[in-house]
């Protein structure tokens, strides 16, 4: 801890008494700030599962100050989406980010939260960092508690390294930094859609032999 | 068990009966399912509706609907279940709804609804119940692609700075 403070110490030639150190604000607002993380758990599958494992006593998240979970997003610092992310709870995890004090992290925890997973369906958002910003991914399906562990001690270095006392790094990421909305496929159905409503597949095969219905229209079910 | 010339007089058309290892099946014209059903709640006590669900037929060998719609009743008395299935197409699928003679209709033809756009007539409140109300597609429909139609990526994005 001191070496981290002494990294971005003022080397001053001045008579200091011992243990008293001289040290920049953001250098000790950040340190401060990365062994007390506050994690926020959005767990919504089974990486959940292995989040409750990372902080129970076997892994043990208290040993690096992120024991603190809370669930109400105004007293956390550190988002954890652990899961799926469906259409319908993206506003509800958007809102939840948004609520958070300044400053915040998130961690992606896992292959579903990251690109989607095998979950590559209508209702699975593609990965949150579409939609929202995250600092750091964690691999896996679902990832160990050591990935996790990896993942706040990486989080932590990274918050002593560019944590500023009023939050000054996080206004130059005004653009999107995730992958693009739509991929070339996603365009193309789109595509496809306006031509549905024009009529372009009017003669589609719809199976409608029977517009009156019919009372054997079940002939051919197994 | 309920004779199947009972089940033709409520419905008051000739119906087509089938069994599938002890599941017995009854097909019915979509005009017939409201009487036949009405007569089943209330004559022969199929107290419990198990559920209702729907199939599209969308390019399946020989089938002449698009769409068919399954009753899962339950007669909890005798143990007696029957499967009452009828057929709806486009341009309009429509069958009315059976949501004041078993409460358990209320949600199962939301759900039917929600995911193949088939519309219950006189249903109380007919919204969506699983896909998001701002949804316009209906998305077990066969020919509604498994990655949707950029439903998903269609949300405000957050940038870090604004955030």
């Amino acid at each position: 801890m001191g070496l981290c403070l002494a990294e971005r110490c003022i080397s001053m030639a001045v008579g200091l008494p011992e243990n008293v150190f001289l040290t920049q604000l953001d250098a000790a607002a950040s340190w401060a700030r990365s062994n007390s993380l506050w994690p926020m758990p959005f767990a919504t599958a089974c990486c959940g599962i292995e989040l409750m494992a990372t902080a129970a006593s076997r892994y043990d998240l208290a040993r690096f100050g992120a024991e603190v979970m809370r669930f109400s997003p105004r007293q956390c610092d550190l988002l954890i989406v652990a899961g799926r992310v469906v259409m319908k709870m993206l506003p509800v995890l958007q809102r939840i980010w948004l609520q958070m004090p300044e400053p915040k992290w998130c961690i992606s925890m896992g292959a579903c939260a990251c690109t989607g997973g095998v979950f590559d369906t209508y209702a699975v958002v593609q990965g949150v960092d579409r939609f929202i910003p995250v600092d750091m991914y964690v691999p896996g399906c679902p990832p160990r508690p050591e990935q996790l562990l990896a993942a706040v001690i990486d989080l932590q270095e990274k918050i002593r390294a560019t944590g500023t006392f009023n939050g000054r790094e996080f206004q130059h990421r005004t653009v999107h930094m995730g992958p693009p909305r739509f991929d070339a496929d996603e365009l193309l159905r789109i595509k496809d859609s306006s031509l549905i409503q024009l009529g372009g597949f009017s003669d589609m095969p719809t199976g409608s032999g029977n517009p009156g219905g019919s009372s054997n229209g079940g002939s051919g079910r197994g | 068990m309920v004779e199947l010339s009972v089940l033709e007089a409520a419905a008051g058309v000739s119906l087509k009966e089938t069994s599938f290892r002890d599941n017995r099946r009854v097909d019915v014209p979509e005009g017939s399912v409201r009487p036949l059903l009405e007569s089943l709640k209330n004559s022969h006590s199929f107290d419990m509706l198990i559920d209702i669900t729907a199939v599209d037929y969308l390019e399946y060998p020989g089938a002449r609907d698009r769409f068919g719609v399954v009753y899962l009743l339950l007669n909890t008395v005798s143990g007696e279940r029957l499967i009452v299935r009828t057929a709806v197409n486009l341009p309009d699928p429509k069958l009315p709804t059976v949501s004041d003679l078993w409460r358990t209709a209320n949600w199962a033809e939301r759900e039917v609804y929600d995911m193949f756009g088939i519309v219950f007539t006189g249903h109380p409140d007919l919204r969506r119940i699983l896909m998001p109300d701002e949804f316009t597609e209906f998305p077990l429909r066969k020919d509604y692609p498994m990655k949707g139609r950029g439903e998903r990526h269609n949300f405000p994005v957050i940038t870090r700075a604004e955030s």
